[in-house]
């Protein structure tokens, strides 16, 4: 395989990694805050439709990429409203944003369905981005691509390198003991929400603006519920997420491209492979960690009253 | 209402803190009704009180965790407000807490810095841990996670960081309850050190010894009010306890401690892993329990009393069945409903969550621990009117007070739902009954009521196992102690025939002296000789 | 400014019997105002979603049979909700169901003499498939401590492309004209209708049987207690000797059950064949009834056919309005939020403090 070839799958790796990269970093935070969001489906799958429909009317990617994230941050809001503010149980709340969710996408999308639109620019460097190999790789990335691989780095800076970011893990491990001395356990734990819910809509916004840029009904196809299997699988660390979103993807691009092959295995079967691969990644986490114990923060999904 | 201005002072100088004329209410709850307190600098200040007095709340006001319905709280005669904890750490105001406010799963420095300003951190925090770590003979790895640590580094991480801010007044709640009492020994030096650096501090406790040892003054709470201020060393224990409760606490009659009986609850080599990250493993535990003996458990919270009591319990099974027989029955390997069935009981430390489910109502609580042993359901079927009546009679049998209308669990009060689920087991009358902490933040008519229930279950022959951190407690109504240490279990000894001192140096991990000091010696023990009949 | 939330001492039945429908007359109101916003007429729009359906026979008959789905789905999760037990994977226990209860009735197409085991084997093998299938996740939580949550849901997906595969594949009708679907099930493979020429059909009765069952069971045994002790305080259910394991393939046998018969009752009743697709998502709004319901058999029984009726509604402001589907999804995710929220006021005394940040 010569170096060209090479380069091209890792591209469309990139590519496919780069939306569960971005919606289970913003989850790492909001987990890490112990607040469980079964949202993100939802949130991811109204910021694709409200990033698409907002570019299309603008014109601007930039604009659209930013309503994208900001549906998905809306959407969180009503979340963190239920459950950080009103302690309403963190399942169900997910849930019905994840419905919720689903349901407005289709109506902000319903009169953008069939548009197509040119995708997010890339980076173009004279020189750096034709170089033979890893040009295209290093160079030639649109936006969110870099963005994501920054959020990496940034969410690892902030979870263990700020006070913000101690504060948050330590609301996150006790929510009791860290209201006892008085840090703000709701406020810190609805922005870490926020945040997350940006992410989300930003992830979606990736797919309809540059993954496939144009708007179909349901296309997050359930890459919000993979980004939250990611974060279990990546022990709730933002470097280890970028490393198995990376994996994730080469998944999707194996079965995309022995679809497009014709190898003989029905469609249907490759299609479930992202799915049964992320069961089996979670199976072998857990084989992998029956004596360690588990890595998740200790509050994570249960509810916190202040009594004061 | 309350006066807003501080009423005119008695006597003496201007004290450093004061609260004047504190009322909190939660609903229709009153915890605190018009309290009055000043602390002067350079002295220890007990404030004591049962369970549900208001000393925590009062506590909490203090720290800015709380916010008074009504009344003020002046620093050096000036009204300040403390609206949140850093509030009143920006006064100089530290709190050592009773249940740590750590984080288990952060290391020793940075539970410190999350409340350290944002300049110290890193390599000067940990210089600062140090440093006031050998001050006061403190010493901690500031890169150790918490939760590998003892209950009494724990405290030390609550203190460093309490020091760290070098604050004019530290309010203290609780703190010995969790330490060996070598280590309250070692706290109570320190104590003393920020007491003669001219600072102030709010010593919480209802351990009156201690009280009488270290604190010049003491607050007295009762139902929400100040029922007294006094010199607690011109005190006896007996005079402030009535002080606390309002009336003369009944004496338990003292065992008659004849153990006739064959041995019922028979341990051997029990031996067990740690359940997960933080657990203790349990190591070649054994012990025997004769029927109409009470045997007593010594040891600080964490040394592995959870683990065995759930070994006890059957909600963890042994490797062996032969390691827990129960009348004679290899148990190791059967579940807590068959060892029901075999005739035992069972109490566990956690009222609200363990032995009761808060939620559910009493009688479907009687449900919970009687489902197969008191004919509570038939063919599957459950026989409510059973379980109402099961209830009841438990309600009326053990006085328990504010179960009228079969209300929720979490609805009664401490005491009361701890006699409730001692009724609920006693009233089966088990040949075997396991009970962890039979009195922990019980009031002390409930806690009285509790221990002459089990002397006179052993009467009746059976064999009663009570864990226990108070050794006032297991003093007062066990034949013989063993002392849990770090999953193993010393020896079980004639109570009569120890000292505190033996069983204090085995809860702290040491190897007893092996002449046991003599009678006067005991006196003289910083924790008191309360129990000089 | 600062939020409180106080328990409520002592909670009152009127305001938990109130929530749902506070948040349900919130819900409209919020429906309306978008309503409005598309540029159509809310009073309109109320009329076709809540009265239309309800004043025909045959939609009556409509929202019977999208209701009994629903109800059956939503009483069996509600075994699991009650225990904090999460499947939310019952749409693909529902396809199960339905593909494998199916499945006999295509292979026995054309089958003389008597054939009167037909429908019962298929619903047996439809419920076991759907039970079966949610005991995958079930096992996996129990024997690996993996969230029960993720693998339910990622079966969903699989199921649905088996389903897919199947009836384009496999299953198809060889003589359909290459349509992707199998052969239309003999007499003896459907659900009998209840009222003759017309579509309600058995399956709304199978429905009601189970909430019957299931109201007893849940208030009156051993095993309803197990559920509602599990669900409120997991360490008192190990003292009460109930083992979490257990109870957790128990309550995802039963709903992986009830989805089974729900779908092998949906292929056999309204379908009568096997499609690539069978249902418009019935397992996942059963999650918004079981809540809406407040996990009582009976509640559920009420949501399904408020939902039901939402959803025949949506179809008819489709044609009649022009407003598009998945306004009644969003709708629906809405109510459950609003139904969230509201139990949390019922629960709590919520105040707003001014001043000091919690």
């Amino acid at each position: 395989m010569s170096l060209d070839i090479l380069q091209m799958v890792l591209v469309t790796i990139v590519a496919a990694a780069t939306p569960l990269m971005i919606a289970a970093l913003g989850e790492v935070v909001v987990e890490r805050a112990g607040v469980l969001n079964l949202g993100v489906e939802g949130m991811m799958v109204l910021g694709a439709a409200t990033g698409f429909a907002v570019a299309v009317e603008t014109g601007s990617t930039l604009v659209g990429a930013a309503a994208g994230a900001g549906a998905g941050l809306a959407l969180s809001a009503l979340f963190g409203l239920l459950t950080v503010v009103l302690s309403a149980n963190q399942v169900a709340s997910g849930l019905a944003m994840t419905i919720l969710g689903l349901g407005l996408s289709g109506l902000v999308g319903a009169s953008y369905v069939g548009l197509k639109r040119a995708p997010a620019p890339h980076l173009d460097l004279p020189g750096l981005t034709d170089l033979p190999g890893i040009g295209r790789l290093v160079f030639g990335q649109d936006g969110f691509v870099y963005f994501a691989f920054a959020l990496a780095a940034g969410g690892w800076w902030f979870l263990w390198r700020t006070r913000t970011g101690l504060i948050l893990r330590a609301i996150g491990d006790d929510h009791t003991a860290t209201h006892a001395l008085g840090l703000q356990v709701r406020t810190v734990r609805f922005r870490a929400v926020l945040f997350g819910g940006a992410c989300a809509g930003l992830a979606g916004a990736y797919l309809s603006l540059s993954y496939t840029p144009f708007w179909a009904p349901a296309m997050t196809a359930g890459r919000g519920w993979i980004a939250l299997a990611l974060v279990v699988f990546a022990s709730w660390r933002p470097l280890r997420v970028l490393a198995g979103a990376l994996l994730f993807g080469g998944a999707t691009v194996l079965q995309l491209n022995a679809q497009a092959a014709g190898i003989g295995l029905p469609g249907q079967l490759l299609s479930a492979l992202p799915y049964l691969a992320t069961i089996l990644a979670l199976v072998l986490l857990s084989l992998g960690r029956r004596q360690g114990g588990s890595l998740a923060p200790a509050s994570l999904g249960r509810v916190f009253t202040p009594h004061r | 209402m309350t006066p807003v201005v501080p009423p005119a002072r008695t006597e003496g100088p201007t004290p450093l803190f004061g609260a004047y004329g504190i009322v909190k209410r939660f609903g229709d709850v009153t915890a605190n009704d018009g309290i009055d307190l000043e602390i002067r600098a350079g002295e220890i200040h007990a404030l004591l009180g049962e369970n549900g007095a208001g000393k925590s709340t009062l506590m909490k006001i203090l720290y800015g965790l709380l916010e008074p319905t009504e009344g003020v709280v002046t620093h050096r005669g000036d009204i300040v407000r403390l609206a949140n904890p850093e509030a009143a750490r920006a006064l100089g105001i530290g709190m050592v807490f009773q249940h740590f406010s750590l984080c288990e799963n952060l290391t020793v420095a940075e539970n410190i810095a999350l409340v350290m300003p944002r300049a110290l951190r890193g390599r000067t925090l940990k210089a600062r841990i140090a440093a006031v770590g050998g001050t006061y003979g403190l010493h901690l790895d500031p890169d150790r996670p918490v939760w590998s640590l003892s209950a009494g580094e724990r405290q030390r991480i609550e203190i460093i960081r309490c020091l760290l801010q070098d604050p004019h007044l530290v309010i203290l709640d609780e703190p010995t309850s969790v330490l060996t009492p070598g280590e309250a020994d070692l706290l109570f030096g320190v104590l003393e050190r920020l007491r003669d650096e001219g600072r102030a501090l709010l010593y919480i406790s209802h351990r009156l010894d201690e009280v009488r040892r270290l604190c010049a003054r003491a607050t007295i709470l009762r139902g929400g009010r100040v029922v007294g201020t006094c010199d607690p060393r011109a005190e006896t224990a007996r005079s402030l306890a009535a002080m606390m409760v309002g009336a003369q606490v009944g004496e338990v009659k003292p065992p008659t401690g004849q153990a006739a009986g064959p041995a019922r609850l028979v341990l051997s080599g029990l031996t067990l892993p740690a359940p997960g990250l933080h657990g203790t493993a349990l190591d070649r535990v054994s012990l025997s329990v004769r029927g109409g003996e009470i045997v007593g458990i010594a040891g600080i919270a964490g040394n592995g009393q959870a683990e065995l009591f759930d070994a006890l319990s059957g909600e963890t099974l042994a490797s062996e069945p032969e390691m827990v027989r129960f009348d004679g029955v290899m148990s190791g390997r059967l579940g807590i409903t068959a060892r029901r069935r075999g005739g035992a009981g069972f109490v566990p430390e956690d009222r609200n969550g363990h032995g009761a489910a808060p939620t559910l109502s009493l009688s479907d609580n009687a449900i919970l621990s009687r489902h197969a042993t008191a004919g509570l359901s038939r063919f599957g079927f459950l026989r409510r009117a059973v379980a109402k009546s099961l209830a009841r009679a438990v309600i009326d049998a053990f006085d328990v007070r504010g179960a009228g209308s079969d209300p929720t669990a979490g609805t009664l009060s401490g005491g009361n739902l701890q006699k409730y689920l001692m009724g609920r087991e006693i009233l089966a009358e088990p040949g075997i009954l396991v009970v962890n902490q039979p009195t922990w933040g019980v009031d002390a008519l409930a806690a009285a009521h509790i221990r002459q229930a089990l002397l006179d279950l052993a009467e009746r022959g059976t064999a009663v196992l009570v864990m226990s951190q108070d050794l006032d407690e297991l003093f007062a109504i066990a034949g013989r102690i063993a002392v849990l240490h770090d999953g193993t279990l010393s020896p079980a000894v004639p109570a009569a025939g120890t000292t505190r001192e033996t069983l204090g140096l085995l809860m702290g991990g040491s190897e007893p002296a092996r002449i046991p000091p003599p009678a006067s010696v005991l006196a003289d023990t910083p924790w008191g000789p309360t129990h000089a009949h | 400014m600062r939020i409180d939330l106080t328990p409520r001492a002592n909670r009152s039945a009127l305001l938990d019997a109130l929530s749902p429908i506070l948040a349900f007359l919130a819900a409209l109101v919020v429906g309306g105002l978008v309503v409005s916003a598309l540029g159509r007429s809310p009073a309109a729009a109320f009329v076709t979603y809540f009265v239309a359906p309800l004043s025909e026979v045959w939609s009556l008959q409509e929202v019977a049979i999208k209701a009994a789905p629903l109800a059956l789905i939503a009483t069996g999760l509600a075994f699991c909700f009650r225990a904090n037990i999460w499947n939310i994977g019952a749409e693909g226990q529902f396809v199960m169901g339905g593909l494998f209860g199916g499945w006999i009735g295509v292979a026995t197409h054309g089958a003389t003499g008597n054939t009167a085991w037909v429908l019962p084997l298929m619903l047996v093998v439809g419920t076991l498939a759907g039970l079966l299938y949610a005991l995958i996740p079930a096992l996996l939580k129990v024997r690996l401590g993996v969230s029960e949550i993720l693998t339910s849901l990622m079966l969903v997906y699989v199921a649905e492309l088996l389903l897919d595969y199947m009836a384009r594949g496999p299953l198809r009708d060889p003589a359909g004209f290459n349509f992707p679907q199998s052969v239309p099930f003999d007499e003896a493979a459907r659900l009998p209708y209840l009222m003759e020429g017309d579509t309600l059909h058995a399956g709304v009765a199978i429905a009601l049987v189970v909430l019957g069952l299931a109201t007893l069971v849940l208030a009156r045994t051993l095993f309803g207690f197990t559920v509602r002790v599990v669900g409120a305080s997991p360490r008192a259910a190990r003292f009460a000797g109930f083992s979490d394991a257990r109870l957790t393939l128990a309550v995802f046998a039963v709903s992986g059950a009830a989805a089974g018969l729900a779908g092998i009752s949906e292929v056999a009743g309204r379908i009568g064949q096997l499609q690539p697709s069978i249902s418009p998502g019935y397992g996942f709004t059963a999650i918004i009834v079981a809540f809406l319901g407040r996990l009582s058999p009976v509640g559920i029984l009420v949501a399904a056919l408020v939902i039901a009726l939402t959803t025949i509604g949506g179809e008819g402001a489709q044609i009649d309005l022009k407003l598009p589907l998945d306004l009644t999804r969003a709708f629906q995710g809405l109510l459950l939020a609003l139904v969230l929220g509201a139990d949390a006021l019922s629960r709590y005394r919520v105040r707003l403090v001014p001043g000091a940040a919690a």
